[in-house]
């Protein structure tokens, strides 16, 4: 599905080099969790595979189904099937929740060739999975996360996902800013989409997310490099013990 | 006291040698001499701060041939409706078409009332100048006038044309009027549109004023209210071409606890100057006051908003309030923004404010990252910026027409 090669990244603007020859697979159908402490680029990660403009990429390459997405602007990597889910999804006046997700799920397909969704085809699909996750009509007829709640915005993050069946989901930070039930409701929404044709990162703080999504592997992020790979026990292992010996082990 | 002028414009003296040649009136005569006295404003002069008219108007064409074609009639005539109306045609500053007025409205051509204000009133001047004709509106005492009346203006001819209008709203009557301004492309038209509106006690209007000339057309137009007690007045506007625009607004208001509202859009591309100028004057306790523009200025656009409010002695518990908000999308646009408040009663919520911003970058990641091309990523958020300021109108035809007119315009200067 992905595979990360000594991958290099700066931020434009301050010139530090944040990602620093960063290695990674992630197979088919596999959930990876990503966890890290702060400042250790799990963000910038995320958006330098997304394609956001001013993370740099100086070195290295990343092949999602074989194919290198450096050269690719963050819609094309949208519409191949790639999807980032914010850690703080962003509040636009004006844009109707509905007349986006359409203007997003059509500008996929037709970047992919295929044909548009008639809007009685889409408010069908809009409407099994928006019940799915306890979202409302009325709230799809809202701004884009104007005044939604932390977990209003996560579930429609989730929504988004699910309407755009993404092959490689990017899952930054979900649990922030999330009470037990939301992350419940959010890890179901998760755990529904997984398969065998797609395959997670999950980037986290904290092993209580993991405890809804169970993991395939963790990789420990530190200083723009994964330091150590393990199981799920590894995220237990730094849920007790913290960060620090592994960070000296690797030292 | 306002400066003579040493030696007039090339435009100026092409303005006085078109007005020796129309009727001769005291207020014209008296007009045309303070144009000769003071020529068009400047800089120098506050109110026109920042539509410098003596250098924007490089010349003046002379009258339009007023004497109509089938052709040029057939043009006016394709001009698509915003909503369905009782449509009055005016093409080249004279009446060519009516239809049947609806229940309650009575229309007549008229040789208008021309009169301006005093201090730099140059668009009323110019109209007193050169105004021969205008239709007189009335609207019958509680009539509830369910059709749009439409007054259509176009321009066709490389020429001037002015018009003065009068419109009065009886006591208790509902109506809403689309005032529109079309021109020929590629025409260095001049028009100059006075309406002297007066509403009255208890009155429900809606009124948009939609501005869509030619990107050659100037034009200078101006809309005096007086305000009757307990009316409800919506005032919409959208500008959308021409080249160089300035669209005055003065409302005073004169009856008690009126309420008003101001929403307007601005689109300013190409090198055209577009200029918004309110005055509202509220001279009587208890009006409430709502306005709110949003501009886009891209290209080499230059964009120009005055408001301001006047709050007199007596008006205590007005409730007035102003913001003005601009997408500037080009290195080259340009936006001025000048709130003017003065307050003499102690009583009064007033407040205003201006913004002048880029497209936000996380707004356009987040929709990039969900698959939307850059290009129309931009013209979503743009459109979400500016028809906000239509979302609430109840005529969803209206909201709709307004905008398609959005889209459409964004389409050609994106």
């Amino acid at each position: 599905m992905l595979e990360i090669r000594n991958l290099h990244v700066r931020i434009e603007d301050e010139g530090t080099e944040i990602i620093r020859g960063l290695n990674l697979t992630v197979k088919d159908g596999e959930v990876a969790a990503i966890m890290g402490p702060n400042g250790s680029g799990k963000s910038t990660l995320s958006y330098a595979l997304s394609g956001r403009d001013g993370y740099e990429v100086t070195e290295g390459e990343v092949l999602f189904n074989g194919v290198n997405i450096l050269e690719m602007e963050a819609d094309e990597r949208a519409a191949s099937g790639l999807f980032l889910a914010f850690q703080y999804p962003v509040e636009i006046p004006g844009v109707a929740t509905m007349n986006f997700l359409k203007a997003a799920m059509n500008s996929q397909r037709k970047a992919r060739g295929e044909a548009a969704y008639s809007t009685p085809d889409f408010i069908r699909k809009v409407r099994e999975a928006s019940g799915r996750l306890g979202i409302s009509m009325e709230m799809l007829k809202r701004p884009l996360n104007v005044g939604f709640s932390g977990g209003e915005k996560k579930r429609a993050e989730i929504l988004q996902m699910a309407m755009l069946e993404p092959k490689l989901c990017i899952m930054d930070e979900t649990d922030s800013g999330l009470d037990i039930d939301a992350l419940k409701v959010v890890s179901d929404g998760v755990n529904a989409l997984r398969g065998p044709e797609r395959s997670f990162i999950v980037i986290t703080h904290y092993q209580r997310l993991l405890e809804h999504i169970v993991p395939d592997s963790v990789h420990v992020l530190y200083k723009g490099r994964i330091i150590q790979s393990g199981g799920k026990e590894l995220a237990q292992h730094l849920e007790a013990n913290g960060y620090a010996d592994i960070i000296a082990d690797a030292a | 006291m306002l400066k003579r002028v040493e030696k007039l414009t090339q435009a100026e003296e092409a303005m006085l040698a078109a007005a020796a040649r129309v009727p001769a009136s005291a207020g014209r005569d008296s007009a045309a001499g303070l144009l000769r006295e003071r020529g068009l404003p400047t800089r120098r002069v506050e109110a026109w701060h920042y539509t410098d008219l003596r250098n924007l108007i490089k010349g003046f064409p002379g009258p339009v041939e007023s004497e109509s074609k089938p052709e040029v009639e057939a043009w006016l005539g394709s001009i698509t409706a915003i909503v369905p109306s009782a449509r009055l045609s005016f093409l080249n500053g004279r009446l060519v078409a009516e239809d049947a007025m609806p229940t309650g409205v009575t229309a007549k051509a008229a040789s208008p009332a021309t009169g301006f204000r005093d201090g730099p009133d140059m668009v009323g001047i110019l109209n007193t100048m050169f105004a021969t004709h205008g239709i007189e509106i009335a609207v019958a005492d509680g009539a509830q006038v369910e059709t749009p009346v439409e007054l259509l203006h176009g321009m066709a001819g490389e020429g001037a044309a002015a018009l003065r209008h009068s419109f009065r709203l009886g006591a208790g009557a509902k109506a809403v009027v689309l005032e529109r301004h079309v021109s020929r492309n590629g025409l260095a038209s001049h028009s100059n549109t006075v309406t002297d509106l007066e509403v009255g006690d208890g009155c429900e209007l809606l009124w948009l004023f939609a501005q869509e000339e030619g990107e050659a057309a100037t034009h200078l137009s101006q809309l005096n209210i007086r305000l009757g007690a307990d009316a409800k007045l919506t005032l919409l506007l959208l500008n959308a071409g021409g080249t160089l625009v300035r669209r005055e607004v003065d409302i005073v208001s004169s009856g008690e606890n009126s309420e008003l509202s101001i929403r307007g859009v601005n689109l300013i591309g190409g090198t055209s100057h577009i200029d918004v100028t309110t005055v509202l004057q509220h001279e009587v306790p208890g009006v409430t006051a709502n306005e709110l523009f949003r501009n886009v200025a891209t290209e080499r656009g230059h964009g120009v908003f005055q408001g301001q409010i006047r709050v007199a002695k007596e008006a205590q518990k007005t409730d007035a309030r102003m913001a003005c908000n601009t997408l500037l999308l080009s290195d080259e646009a340009e936006f001025s923004a000048k709130p003017e408040l003065e307050i003499f009663a102690d009583d009064v919520q007033c407040g205003h404010g201006a913004t002048v911003t880029d497209i936000v970058d996380e707004h356009l990641f987040y929709l990039r990252a969900r698959g939307i091309p850059e290009r129309e990523a931009r013209s979503m958020l743009v459109q979400a910026f500016v028809q906000e300021v239509f979302d609430d109108l109840e005529d969803e035809g209206m909201r709709d027409a307004l905008d398609a007119r959005i889209v459409t315009w964004l389409e050609h200067h994106g």
